[in-house]
């Protein structure tokens, strides 16, 4: 059995009264007149509509908001009756993002940059290093490469490094977000025994309740207007403001989003594959590596095919396969004439021109798709490939402004958006050459409730007017709103194949569906 | 095996402090760009190749990583033979292009100098883990910790650089603006590209940076090493042998009368 006990630190006490925050530049405030007192020891979940000034408050917290040149303060903030970043090495940070949080190359080395900036003494680090990892679950050794952990275990070498400088206020900045179901356990239940252990106070802000609400005591809901809208118990304050809360995007377990109402409209078949290999090409070689291969399955028009299964079994190289960007690592993918209309089977043979109005790809990272300075000019980049006339190019951008709720924001920069808006972004670009089939990679990885809602919706409607949808999900809700087939990617024998074992009807949408048919697939 | 987290042979030299390391490569280099002649740079590759037998490469690994030299040192010997400055008894003449004895002893002089400067710049990076040399740059030459852990976390980004380009290149290819304009349109796809790079990884960098000084870094309070990097007998012994190669070399260059000092 594990030690789990580290030494107990203190708890820290967080006070606010009065305070705010505008960052430079900003007309509007991002927090104000936030009243709170947290003590210590206490386990806090924070809530509150995207906007809110959620994350301000955790890096004000942290001490990593800035100076005068960075924004306005006004009100006091106090961890333990300092300012915050007085109190540095009393509070630790995880962030949302697993890739921009690890500092060195090797497990041990990274858990340890902590204690080394906190002048720890050499002596007294390595012991704490092995601590934290043993409070982590991270069984790894020292030396391992921190490039080869997955989102799950680099969150929870965050959570190591933050918990090796001992501090008596941890933070949580959407730590699980990121992850697959299977990352987001593990790293809740690694933040429950440690702080458990500890006796830290914990701050959490996360947009899915029903992850968290065992492991808080506590929910504080930030008012976007200024200071606090709720808080007391967790059962307290979800019962009273859920359903507000559900509105403005929280996921409630009671209030889960509206389903869909899908219509049935399957028809031709699109894009056939058969024994399809699908790998990359490695850097500096020639031959693709095949991550997945044997997969059997049809696309066919007004149907959604999920695509499910653990990380690394290939999944987002499929999709990005059968999207015509890599050729096929070995079988045959062949687009049938309703697809292709009049050029070669092969979609990854096809002109990049060609793909727009037969194939549009969301990826899973919003920002890698964007070309253009403002988003108005971000959704005219695939009308205009196409050469269609300016009227019927403004006439397509304006109706997608306005459905996607981005109007007000045509003059925006797309990195400058937030989560959210990104990725309905990224839909309306590919919406706006009209693609008779559309591939997402993780398209509601990190949203909100409200964004999920919408982008489903939207999905289900292309799906009646004929549109085949093939989405890479981790998201059981998705495939349950969606699917009509689902294809399951499991780890084979070699280290990095992957096989179909199960493809076929899901749980019907809509409550008068016929059961959908089986799509492709090894029976 | 990755950029920051090499696989290194256990070797004599894989021991000796990364700091000596460098400290000799950097002797090596200095004292044989004073000069341009093929006595003190064959002299200084023959003491080098004695040192090899302790990098603890084999013959595979040696030629793979020192591949580069191989190829550059005959290369810049050929040209300079054809193109060099002309002195001496002309050997060859034809056209434009003529060979004498002065720029043949210039070509030897120059292909042995870019071996014997860049095989002990490969050997030192083939033997040396990036993490334990910013540990001696900063606690043996108490170069600034700012500085050393700032590269060592941005060389980390690196490695993400090639798989952020990959993805640059599919999505263009789907938002239809990936192919077609010929050369032309190849140079602007290029830029666009390298500026979306860019893009990202200052956007990374922000992020990390945030995460560093969430971590108590960049403060004012003195910092703590968690690996000791020991700069003991043995590693001043490798510098000092770094010292008495470039001294050889010089010296039999001297004796030899073909010592060319380059700024007088």
């Amino acid at each position: 059995m594990r030690r789990l006990a580290g030494p107990t630190v203190t708890g820290s006490r967080v006070t606010a009264s009065g305070w705010g925050w505008r960052h430079a530049g900003r007309a509007r405030q991002a927090v104000s007149g936030l009243d709170l007192d947290i003590r210590p020891g206490e386990r806090v979940l924070v809530l509150g509509p995207s906007g809110a000034g959620k994350s301000t408050l955790m890096h004000a917290l942290a001490g990593v908001l800035g100076d005068d040149e960075d924004g306005d303060e006004t009100g006091d903030l106090f961890v333990d009756g300092l300012r915050p970043s007085q109190a540095r090495g009393r509070v630790g940070l995880v962030l949302q993002d697993p890739d921009s949080q690890v500092v060195l190359a090797r497990v041990g080395d990274d858990v340890a940059f902590g204690c080394e900036n906190l002048g720890v003494p050499r002596a007294e680090i390595w012991p704490r290093v092995s601590q934290a990892l043993a409070d982590v679950g991270l069984d790894l050794p020292l030396r391992h490469p921190t490039s080869a952990l997955s989102g799950g275990q680099k969150q929870r070498l965050a959570l190591a490094g933050v918990l090796a400088m001992r501090p008596g206020l941890v933070l949580l900045d959407e730590p699980t977000a990121n992850l697959d179901p299977d990352g987001v356990v593990e790293v809740r239940d690694a933040v429950h025994r440690s702080v458990e252990a500890s006796g830290a106070t914990l701050i959490v802000i996360e947009h899915r309740v029903a992850v968290w609400q065992d492991v808080v005591d506590r929910v504080i809901v930030l008012d976007p207007a200024g200071g606090v809208l709720a808080d007391g118990p967790a059962g307290t304050v979800l019962s009273a403001e859920g359903e507000r809360l559900a509105a403005a995007g929280v996921w409630i377990p009671r209030f889960p989003p509206a389903m869909p109402h899908r219509t049935e409209a399957a028809g031709d078949t699109l894009l056939s594959a058969q024994d399809l290999a699908v790998g990359r090409v490695p850097f500096a070689r020639r031959q693709a590596v095949p991550v997945a291969d044997g997969l059997d399955l049809d696309v066919r028009a007004g149907s959604t095919l999920a695509i499910t299964g653990p990380n690394g079994t290939g999944k987002s190289t499929l999709a990005l396969t059968l999207a015509g960007l890599l050729a096929p690592a070995g079988g045959r993918l062949a687009a049938t004439s309703a697809l292709a209309a009049g050029i070669g089977e092969a979609p990854h043979r096809w002109r990049s021109r060609d793909l727009l109005e037969r194939i549009g790809t969301v990826f899973q990272d919003p920002e890698h798709q964007f070309l253009a300075g403002t988003v108005r000019s971000e959704l005219l980049v695939g009308p205009r490939a196409l050469g269609l006339g300016a009227a019927e190019q403004a006439e397509r951008v304006d109706g997608l402004l306005t459905r996607l709720r981005l109007d007000h924001l045509a003059d925006a920069n797309p990195f400058t958006l937030s989560g959210g808006e990104k990725r309905r972004l990224s839909v309306a670009t590919v919406l706006a050459t009209r693609p008779r089939l559309l591939v997402l990679d993780e398209p509601t990885f990190g949203q909100d409730a409200r964004t999920w809602a919408e982008l489903v919706r939207l999905l289900a409607e292309l799906q009646g007017t004929g549109t085949a949808v093939v989405a890479v999900t981790h998201d059981d809700l998705f495939v349950t709103a969606l699917a009509d087939a689902r294809l399951t990617l499991v780890p084979g024998a070699g280290p990095a194949t992957g096989r179909v074992v199960s493809t076929g009807p899901v749980a019907s949408a809509g409550p008068s569906r016929p059961a959908p048919p089986v799509e492709g697939g090894t029976p | 095996m990755s950029l920051m987290t090499p696989e290194i042979r256990p070797s004599a030299i894989a021991r000796v402090n990364p700091v000596a390391k460098l400290a000799v490569a950097l002797l090596i280099s200095c004292a044989l760009m004073l000069s341009i002649d093929w006595v003190s740079a064959a002299v200084a590759l023959a003491l080098e190749a004695i040192l090899l037998a302790w990098c603890g490469l084999n013959a595979r690994q040696f030629w793979l990583r020192t591949a580069p030299v191989w190829i550059a040192a005959p290369f810049g010997m050929l040209t300079t033979i054809l193109y060099g400055e002309d002195s001496g008894a002309v050997l060859w003449s034809g056209g434009w292009v003529s060979i004498t004895e002065g720029s043949v002893a210039l070509g030897l002089a120059i292909g042995l100098r870019v071996l014997a400067i860049g095989l002990p710049g490969i050997v030192l990076l083939a033997t040396t883990d990036p993490t334990d040399l910013g540990d001696g740059l900063a606690q043996v030459l108490r170069l600034p910790a700012r500085f050393v852990l700032g590269a060592l976390a941005g060389l980390r980004l690196v490695g993400m650089f090639i798989d952020d380009w990959h993805s640059l290149a599919l999505a263009r290819r789907a938002r239809g603006v990936g192919d077609g304009g010929g050369l032309r349109g190849k140079a602007a796809r290029f830029r666009s590209l390298a500026f979306s790079l860019l893009v990202l990884s200052v956007r990374r960098g922000s992020k990390l940076a945030t995460a560093m000084e969430a971590r108590g870094f960049g403060s004012d309070e003195p910092r703590t090493w968690a690996r000791e990097s020991v700069f003991g007998r043995r590693d001043g012994l490798v510098v000092l042998i770094g010292v008495a190669i470039a001294a050889a070399s010089i010296t039999a260059a001297i004796l030899a009368g073909t010592w060319h000092f380059v700024l007088a």
